[in-house]
């Protein structure tokens, strides 16, 4: 007997099988995603999810006795009270006549089971979704420049002499010219003493001085490494796309804002940023909260304490800025913003907001998105009826900025949907 | 026979336990294996393959239900849907994993679970490594049909060849032909041993001998014998070339696979050979399809009765047997046809029983068992009748043969039969004199696999016209195909042909059409 132990063997052997399985039942399974993101807090947004489909477009069929027809004949176990000649009221469905069998008859809307992992999950949900000019703006910032390996070149610094390179031309160069060899020469000049010694005819002694100057003249004038055959080492100078993102989410917390309401504001920024992480190596957030004045806080304040005051939006967006020059140079970083705010501002600062957020935010930004929330209620006197004060100030800025965008989210069922519509490829833009 | 014998070489010749920790380690795992191995041909009289033992992991366990048990395969989304299914039950907790999956090749290879105890380790091994494998050694279906000694190496082939096709041809199309495939795998079985194919100096020697027999037995008289009319032969002569065609082609043809690789008009070298790939594969589960209640039965027996051994000596500690009672027990029950949690017969249950009851009327018969069994009833020899049942028979052919009115009784089995004309079910047959032997026969039948799928031929095909290929459904019973898979099956089957298919359904005992499928091929 031999034993064997197979445990650590590579695992995930039947890993190109499950992807095979994927993408077949990519359709149903992508249209599940959606139904459960549907139902989905926003805390487990980037969790695995379990998935059921229908089985429609992986059935694997085989010919099967139909239960419907003919006489079949069935033993079973565990007769209590008949007795030959008994009639039992025949069961519905599949029920009570060989149950493992399933339904074979019925193999057509059995939903079939099974569960996501995490990164699945999120490929098939942000599948069709893409970052706004995100290339453009990698191809703009030429300081952020990777060196590249291309070849060899004749010019260049010391520092990038290819010395095997090098050697390899001046070798080439020497056996095509036929530069005497040192052992060559010194071969020549011994000959020339042993000769000198035993005192050789005239002649021959001659003819070897001759033969060893020409020797000695060669290797002067064909140098060992000439300047022909020196080579550098060239790189190219490759733009490197930006893979540091920073997102800034600005809100509004005075009293109007409701619960509901920034459970609706949060919902949207957890997305963003789940989002922005999968596109980006590195992706900082930058929590901006204000009343009439405005603040960075970190990530719990942000969504969890209350604040009392006015609503003065131009403070935020002020701040931003601040924190942007400062923090973060467009060179290096791609810079989203997204706000979330019921709508209601100052009605003296909403003019400063539009000249703030088209004259000096948007030109910084690679995408800035306005999300109005409402209560959910949508009836006639909610906010979501008329446009508020901010949604028209920011109506003007809208058509002139590609990368701007705003909409408007009522309950926590549009805002997957809004996200969606937000960075469809190729989508619309408000 | 005495006792110690089988205690090795390791100087275990007082009782002392195998093992006291619940926890495995390898040393322990060969040391019970050895022990196990005695016992199991000295006193057993059991014959088997090496074994090889792999430990694996959870996950793998769910691979290698992925992959149907084999532990290598090639890539087909299905066992992808398969894996997903058997993880997301698992993690559920709505499904335990086997405790081992045992691979019917040379040497047998028995997975086990790391997670298993020591004593339940000791129970797979009896089970896997030594029922199972016993059953495969021995058992006539698995002789004729499996190759034990090449299915490893013909997955490895299978495996590569499908990577290559997939590169080469892309994974769509490799895809298309395997799903069509998979579709008739149950119809791409020999269900008999084809006949050897004489050799030329066969043919030769048949040639001569005719020619003999025609000279020995020649007379002149035929030759005056009038010749049928030349115009009434042409009809004849056409039907005749029809019947030669058939004959040609091999018709009537029960494995549509292999007819489809041979004969379908359009398809390309390796789309034959995916083909082949699949049918071998379904050919090499057919036994177990007929064999799973005699297989199980086989390995459950043999376990049960290696591990009562080794407790009888002491070789386990009685906490261990306690929980190998626990979980036998639960392998073997069978909940009644009215319990939730009953699916069908226990093949587990019923495989062990009878053999446990074949003992006993061995050993112990009642008058009914010497009426009823007179060539084995106390004959004192169980492991002998026991080893020549699992050689000789299969499920259907055992049931036939050895169910016993005990174990109607104990299993108080009805027969029920099912008219779809009729409003209500009717019971057939109980657990009385009158209903022992319907009972049986009914029982048998229900494993009889001819029965159990259906019964599907290619009849004809019309290669010089139109090329459709018609095949035909035996029903029995009046018992038709279930509809929708029909069509579904028909689709994949049309697009392996290449052009129409067809499919009658007959009555098998009046050749009466009863309905009939097409398939067109959709250009």
């Amino acid at each position: 007997m031999n034993i064997v132990d197979r445990r650590p063997n590579p695992k995930g052997k039947s890993l190109s099988n499950r992807q095979r399985f994927l993408a077949r039942a990519r359709v149903e399974v992508k249209s599940a995603v959606q139904d459960a993101l549907r139902k989905r807090k926003v805390a487990d947004v980037a969790q695995g999810e379990k998935v059921a489909i229908p089985t429609r477009g992986i059935t694997e069929p085989l010919f099967h006795h139909s239960r419907r027809t003919g006489r079949n004949d069935i033993v079973v176990p565990g007769n209590k009270e008949f007795v030959r000649g008994d009639e039992i009221p025949r069961p519905n469905g599949g029920e009570g006549r060989g149950g493992s069998e399933g339904s074979p008859d019925g193999g057509g809307d059995d939903a079939f089971e099974f569960t996501l992992s995490k990164e699945e999950f999120l490929d098939l949900f942000f599948e069709d979704l893409e970052l706004p000019d995100l290339v453009k703006k990698s191809l703009k910032d030429t300081t952020a420049v990777d060196l590249q390996r291309a070849g060899y070149t004749v010019t260049g610094s010391p520092s990038n002499l290819s010395v095997p390179r090098t050697m390899r031309n001046s070798m080439a160069r020497r056996i095509a010219l036929r530069r005497p060899k040192l052992p060559e020469i010194e071969a020549l000049r011994e000959a020339l003493e042993e000769a000198r010694a035993r005192g050789a005819v005239e002649k021959e002694l001659a003819e070897l001085v001759q033969a060893l100057e020409r020797s000695e003249r060669r290797n002067k004038i064909i140098p060992y490494i000439d300047p022909i055959d020196v080579r550098y080492r060239r790189f190219d100078r490759v733009p490197k796309p930006n893979t540091e993102a920073v997102m800034f989410c600005l809100m509004d917390v005075s009293g109007s804002m409701t619960e509901a309401m920034k459970d609706l504001a949060k919902r949207f920024f957890m997305l963003l940023h789940v989002f922005l992480v999968r596109r980006y190596r590195h992706v900082d957030v930058v929590f901006i909260r204000h009343t009439s004045t405005a603040e960075e806080v970190d990530e719990e304040t942000f969504f969890y304490s209350r604040e009392t005051g006015g609503t003065v939006v131009s403070t935020a967006l002020d701040k931003m800025l601040e924190i942007a020059r400062s923090r973060y140079p467009t060179d290096r970083w791609n810079i989203y913003g997204a706000q979330a705010s019921d709508g209601d501002n100052y009605g003296a600062d909403s003019g400063r907001c539009v000249s703030l957020l088209g004259g000096e935010v948007l030109p910084l930004c690679q995408y800035f998105a306005y999300v109005e929330v409402g209560d959910g209620m949508g009836g006639g006197l909610s906010g979501l009826s008329r446009d508020s004060d901010l949604w028209r100030a920011y109506s003007e800025v809208a058509p002139a900025h590609a990368h701007f965008a705003m909409r408007r989210v009522g309950d926590p069922a549009q805002i997957f949907s809004v996200f969606h519509e937000l960075f469809a490829k190729g989508g619309v833009r408000a | 026979m005495p006792d110690t014998r089988y205690l090795g070489p390791a100087g275990l010749e007082a009782e002392a336990p195998l093992f006291t920790e619940s926890n495995w380690d390898f040393g322990s795992l060969r040391r019970v294996y050895e022990v196990i191995e005695r016992i199991a041909i000295d006193e057993l009289g059991l014959d088997f393959y090496p074994v090889q033992i792999e430990v694996i992991t959870s996950e793998q366990m769910l691979d290698a239900y992925a992959s149907v048990g084999l532990p290598l395969m090639y890539r087909h989304w299905s066992f992808g849907k398969r894996f997903a299914y058997h993880e997301t039950l698992y993690r559920k907790g709505l499904q335990g994993l086997a405790y081992e999956i045992v691979i019917n090749s040379n040497p047998v290879i028995c997975y086990i679970m790391e997670e298993n105890s020591m004593t339940m380790q000791t129970l797979v091994m009896a089970h896997a490594a030594v029922g199972h494998n016993h059953f495969f050694k021995n058992n006539y279906l698995f002789r004729q049909w499996t190759d034990a000694d090449g299915i490893l190496d013909y997955l490895s082939f299978a495996r590569d060849y499908v990577t290559q096709c997939e590169e080469k041809y892309g994974l769509e199309a490799v895809e298309r032909v395997l799903d069509a495939a998979h579709a008739l795998k149950d119809q791409g079985v020999n269900r008999y041993a084809h006949r050897s194919r004489p050799n030329l100096a066969e043919e030769r020697r048949r040639t001569e001998e005719r020619r003999a027999y025609d000279e020995a037995t020649y007379n002149d008289l035929w030759r005056t014998v009038p010749v049928a009319d030349s115009d009434k032969e042409d009809s004849g002569e056409a039907e005749a070339q029809r019947v030669d065609v058939k004959h040609q082609l091999g018709l009537p043809e029960e494995n549509l696979l292999y007819f489809i690789e041979k004969r379908a008009p359009r398809l390309h070298d390796w789309q034959r050979e995916l083909i082949r790939i699949v049918r071998l594969v379904s050919q090499y589960f057919y036994p177990q399809k007929q064999l799973q209640l005699m297989n199980e039965g086989c390995a459950t027996f043999v376990h049960y009765e290696i591990m009562n051994r080794l407790h009888a000596r002491g070789l386990i500690s009685e906490g261990s047997m306690l929980e190998f009672l626990h979980s036998h027990s639960s392998v073997v029950f069978q909940p009644g046809f009215d319990d939730p949690r009953f699916s069908g017969i226990n093949p587990y249950a019923l495989g062990f029983e009878m053999m446990s009851d074949i003992q006993r009327i061995c050993t112990d018969p009642k008058p009914e068992d010497r009426e009823w069994f007179p060539d084995i009833a106390g004959c004192g020899d169980p492991f002998g009748v026991l080893r020549h049942a699992w050689a000789n028979y299969r499920d259907e052919s055992f049931i036939l043969q050895y169910l016993s009115p005990a174990m109607i009784r104990r299993f108080k089995l009805f027969h029920i039969s099912d008219d779809a004309s009729k409003p209500a079910l009717k019971v057939e047959a109980i657990h009385d004199d009158w209903g022992y032997r319907r009972i049986r026969s009914a029982l048998s039948r229900q494993y009889d696999l001819s029965r159990r799928e259906p019964d599907i031929q290619v009849v004809d095909v019309d290669l010089t016209g139109d090329r459709c290929l018609v095949l035909a459904h035996y029903a029995h019973d009046g018992v038709l195909l279930e509809d929708k898979t029909c069509r579904a099956v028909l689709r994949y089957t049309s697009s392996l042909w290449g052009y129409t298919v067809k499919l009658l359904e007959i009555d098998a005992t009046t050749d009466k059409v009863l309905k009939t499928y097409e398939a067109e091929i959709k250009e």
